[in-house]
């Protein structure tokens, strides 16, 4: 098989921009509401108050037990018709933000009960209320916990952006459609697109390992 | 009254080297005090009573109840009934549920150190001696920071301020854990089996800082096995058995010449325990 290095060369520019002005920004601003909506629905999970814990639940429940595609078309394709129009963008955002918010909630909730008891009583002994001692004592030690889990799930969340071309949205995948659409180079471009994928998780992976070098220092070794 | 308001507490020391004042006024009267988990009934009715400077150790079986008294004291745990009274000015009817600010009170007036220390790991030796002074009392950094490092000198781990809590010994964690409890500036201090968990060379260090503090005139009631240092330091030792006070007192008398049998036996068993 001829491989048209021209067109491989002249494709990168494209595609990296793709997963520059694409791909990171969608994983980045999904991501960081999609903590925020976990870090939420963890602790309402764990409230006493069952109803409260019930709601979480169910969001949980319905997250995981879709696919994130069909998700996805209900907010750009199916929203239309009651009349909540979103642009390609935003429905991404709450689409994957929403998405994140389930997954990451038991990530979330995991970690904060690995904390041992003890933590807790310590800060109610030293006068903290329940919100003090979460804030200053157990989400920091559950923090350190849950960085490996939370990292899987950006490096998914990184991949499945992709899903995102079916609406539209200019990511890197999009991109790699088109350019093979027209130069009919099938597979000497998804293979581009693929690598270029692979070398942001790699940097991802390496951002992983520093943070959690960072967190460890007072753990055990 | 405010749980942050510095002024609180009477006879509160005015810093945390000078003794509190020992007038001998009743610090701590504790009546009828019950709680059980489920079906077991851990404590059946408790009556305490501790003077200002008083030392008092609680010995007893393991399962006695001893360390829920002190969790009842520190609202780690809810009583199911009785009553606490510190200095005449907190008064704690368990009878009817307490309030988040009644709670508060009493946790203000107490502060507790663990048998497995429980240092926050994810801050250094000072942060965590800092911790409540600053954030709970909110006290100013610049004043509560020289305190802790003096408090810190004294128990012989002022080069340890900026360590983790996983780079210390056991002993030198539990030393911390006092200093974080003597930072609240409290009334009464708890301790729960403090040197349970320790390897038995690393005990003398923290009951030598114990007995500093004893000596100090601190008001100390202390969960403990270590019936050498019950009878050199406290000044009452209560025995506890399957919920109940058994037996209290003079602790040369308690420990030496008991009335009941059941202190005999258990007295027996620790001193020669084959």
């Amino acid at each position: 098989m001829h491989i048209d290095w021209h067109l491989v060369s002249t494709s990168l520019w494209p595609l990296v921009r793709g997963a520059l002005i694409g791909t990171i920004p969608l994983a980045l601003a999904s991501f960081a509401i999609g903590l925020v909506i976990a870090l939420v629905v963890a602790l309402m999970r764990l409230s006493r108050r069952s109803l409260v814990s019930a709601v979480a639940r169910a969001y949980i429940s319905v997250i995981r037990g879709t696919p994130q595609l069909v998700q996805l078309f209900v907010i750009f394709y199916g929203l239309p018709s009651v009349g909540v129009t979103l642009s390609p963008w935003p429905s991404a955002i709450i689409a994957f933000s929403l998405n994140v918010g389930g997954y990451a909630a038991e990530v979330i909730r995991a970690s904060i009960l690995s904390v041992p008891k003890g933590q807790w009583e310590a800060a109610h002994t030293i006068g903290m209320s329940h919100r003090q001692a979460l804030r200053r004592i157990i989400l920091p030690q559950a923090a350190r916990v849950s960085v490996p889990p939370l990292s899987n799930t950006f490096i998914s969340l990184v991949k499945d952006t992709s899903l995102a071309s079916l609406i539209l949205v200019p990511e890197l995948f999009r991109r790699g459609q088109e350019i093979a659409a027209y130069s009919q180079a099938f597979l000497p471009v998804y293979i581009e697109a693929a690598v270029v994928y692979w070398v942001v998780c790699l940097f991802l992976s390496a951002a992983q390992s520093r943070v959690e070098k960072r967190l460890d220092r007072y753990v055990a070794h | 009254m405010s749980p942050t308001d510095p002024g609180a507490g009477g006879g509160r020391p005015a810093d945390v080297f000078s003794a509190p004042v020992h007038d001998g006024a009743p610090l701590l009267t504790v009546s009828g005090l019950r709680k059980s988990f489920g079906d077991n009934q851990v404590l059946r009715s408790i009556d305490l009573s501790m003077a200002r400077g008083d030392v008092v150790t609680l010995v007893g079986p393991s399962g006695s109840g001893k360390t829920t008294v002190l969790r009842c004291l520190n609202g780690l745990e809810v009583p199911d009934g009785g009553a606490v009274d510190v200095a005449g000015e907190l008064h704690l009817d368990f009878a009817s549920p307490l309030s988040r600010r009644q709670v508060a009170a009493l946790r203000d007036r107490s502060a507790m150190v663990f048998q497995h220390y429980h240092l926050f790991p994810h801050m250094t030796v000072l942060q965590n001696v800092i911790e409540g002074p600053v954030q709970v009392q909110g006290r100013r950094r610049d004043d509560v920071v020289p305190e802790a490092e003096a408090m810190l000198a004294r128990v012989g781990l002022a080069d340890k301020r900026d360590s983790y809590p996983v780079e210390l010994s056991g002993g030198q964690q539990q030393r911390v854990g006092i200093v974080r409890a003597l930072a609240l500036r409290p009334q009464l201090l708890l301790f729960d089996e403090p040197t349970s968990a320790l390897d038995p060379e690393l005990v003398g260090d923290v009951l030598t800082v114990m007995k500093e503090l004893a000596d100090e005139g601190w008001t100390m009631l202390i969960v403990t096995h270590e019936l050498a240092f019950a009878r050199e330091v406290a000044d009452q030792v209560v025995f506890m058995d399957e919920g109940y006070v058994v037996e209290h007192g003079d602790p040369d008398v308690v420990l030496r010449e008991p009335r009941e049998e059941r202190t005999r036996q258990f007295v027996r068993r620790l001193l020669s325990p084959f």
